[in-house]
């Protein structure tokens, strides 16, 4: 599941912050409608911030709540998923798994201090070219509001509190050595 | 030929798994008889300095349990590390970060506080908190220092094989001691327990229905559990469908649904995530505010779906907390 890259060489220990940094969003489209509504922006030629990753599954109910929260980790800002409407799905009834899922994760998310915004489920019809456009300038900008998310750059930080005591412990256990030794050549 | 040493320390736990280890019964005897116990802080008089003094990779093995919380057991850690052939993270704790991983909900000075001076049954008047030095008498004493993140085993040093379980069932502790002292191992890495879900070993699995609906979830201290009856097709949140096996079904043998302990299986990456999609998806409503009132019946999503495994979760831990450099004073 690499799916952007290497964020941990990207945006690994330094945070890209003011003029430099730009939100990264990953997209979730299901083939049948949002994806095709994609296609259609594209085709139509609309214009729409070039902040988002599309990857297309078969049903936006195969997006599984791991694929999120291990997008959110690897770098990316804000996670956007995008489905048929309800009643249209055609595999019946995948996005409402979907939606099901969804409601409970955001919830979740919330409990783990991730901003609201930051996770959006849409219903976009294959018809719906200009809907993806707005949904995306919207979401960009909203995500550009909070700022980085930059859970890599967030993991480093943590961890800079155990990454000293190793070379420290060696040195010291050294020292207590030397000493030692001293101690029985006296 | 000298017998192969054996060391077992403790970090971040509650005491259950050093329980386990006694829970071998005679056949500790066994194991006593076919090796040396060089380490084991609850039970024998071992110093750290003994440890240091061992030469590097002279302990065969040591089973480590607890989570790592403080500067001291980390330290410990890299110290058995090195003196050990193998390390292996011993229980939920050393393995995912356990029950004292739900801390990384918070931030460290709130525990404290909570700990130190607002828990009901703390009578602190003078809301004396620990510090990592102090001087008294012109003496200088020391304390570790309490980390921010509570973390796994594999998150501070290398580990070879992981033993699950809170604790693990004296079953598969002797069935994984067996395989060190015999080399029957697998590739580094895996965990020595099944690799397949808990559901697999449930005696209530014939009485799992194909589609699991969910008109409501129950609690089980509210709810009259039926003994036989799958606890899904009875409205509980059961953690077994997204939980490795090799417990054999001990909880629900027990009543009492699966909570989580052994972890994922291999092919699962984040267990909370996965019972969750596993759960919701399930739930038998199409209209998003009966989906809303359904899912209120799981409070505590958090504490609910990563019990044992937040510490090791794609999160890690609640994502704006603080990350203090200084020492609480």
């Amino acid at each position: 599941m690499n799916m952007i890259g290497s964020p941990s060489k990207e945006a690994g220990a330094k945070p890209l912050l003011g003029a430099a940094w730009q939100p990264r969003l990953v997209a979730f489209f299901c083939n049948w409608c949002t994806y095709t509504a994609a296609d259609l922006a594209g085709v139509s030629r609309l214009k729409y911030a070039s902040n988002v990753r599309v990857i297309r599954l078969m049903c936006s109910g195969r997006v599984d709540p791991q694929f999120i929260l291990d997008a959110l980790a690897r770098g990316a800002d804000g996670v956007l998923i995008g489905g048929c409407h309800l009643g249209d799905c055609h595999y019946v009834e995948g996005n409402y798994k979907t939606l099901r899922r969804f409601t409970l994760l955001k919830r979740m998310l919330a409990d783990l201090g991730v901003e609201d915004q930051r996770v959006r489920m849409e219903w976009i019809s294959a018809s719906e070219g200009e809907r993806v456009k707005t949904v995306i300038n919207e979401m960009v900008e909203q995500v550009r509001a909070l700022g980085p998310l930059n859970l890599p750059g967030r993991f480093a930080d943590w961890d800079r509190e155990v990454a000293a005591l190793e070379v420290d412990m060696r040195e010291s256990e050294r020292g207590a050595k030397r000493e030692e030794a001293e101690v029985a050549h006296a | 030929m000298p017998k192969p040493k054996i060391g077992i320390y403790w970090c971040a736990s509650c005491g259950g798994c050093e329980e386990a280890v006694v829970d071998l019964a005679e056949d500790i005897l066994g194991v006593v008889e076919a090796v040396d116990i060089v380490l084991w802080p609850v039970a024998m008089d071992f110093k750290k300095k003994d440890v240091q003094a061992m030469p590097d990779q002279s302990i065969v093995a040591t089973l480590i349990n607890g989570a790592i919380r403080t500067s001291e057991q980390e330290e410990m850690a890299h110290l058995l590390r090195r003196k050990s052939q193998f390390i292996i993270a011993y229980g939920a704790c050393a393995h995912l970060g356990g029950i004292p991983g739900l801390a990384n909900q918070f931030p460290r000075e709130q525990l404290l506080k909570f700990v130190y001076e607002d828990s009901p049954s703390t009578a602190n008047e003078a809301r004396t908190h620990p510090c990592s030095a102090h001087q008294n008498n012109g003496h200088r004493v020391t304390l570790p220092e309490f980390r921010n993140v509570v973390r796994a085993l594999d998150q501070v040093v290398d580990v070879d094989y992981y033993i699950p379980g809170c604790p693990p069932t004296p079953k598969i502790t002797k069935a994984a001691i067996g395989a060190i002292l015999e080399s029957r191992l697998p590739p580094k890495g895996s965990v020595l327990a099944p690799d397949i879900a808990l559901c697999d070993e449930c005696p209530r699995k014939a009485t799992k229905p194909t589609n699991v609906s969910f008109t409501e979830f129950k609690r089980p201290h509210l709810t009259q559990l039926d003994p036989e009856l799958c606890f899904l097709a009875q409205g509980l949140v059961c953690m077994g469908p997204a939980t490795r096996g090799g417990c054999e079904a001990a909880c629900t043998c027990g009543n009492m649904p699966c909570t989580g302990c052994f972890g994922p299986t291999s092919r699962v990456r984040d267990q909370g995530a996965k019972i969750l999609s596993s759960l919701c998806a399930n739930v038998a409503s199409k209209d998003e505010k009966e989906i809303r009132k359904i899912e209120s019946g799981i409070p505590d999503p958090v504490g609910t779906f990563y019990r044992y495994g937040l510490a090791k979760s794609l999160l890690r831990r609640k994502v704006d907390l603080p990350v203090s450099t200084s020492e609480p004073s």
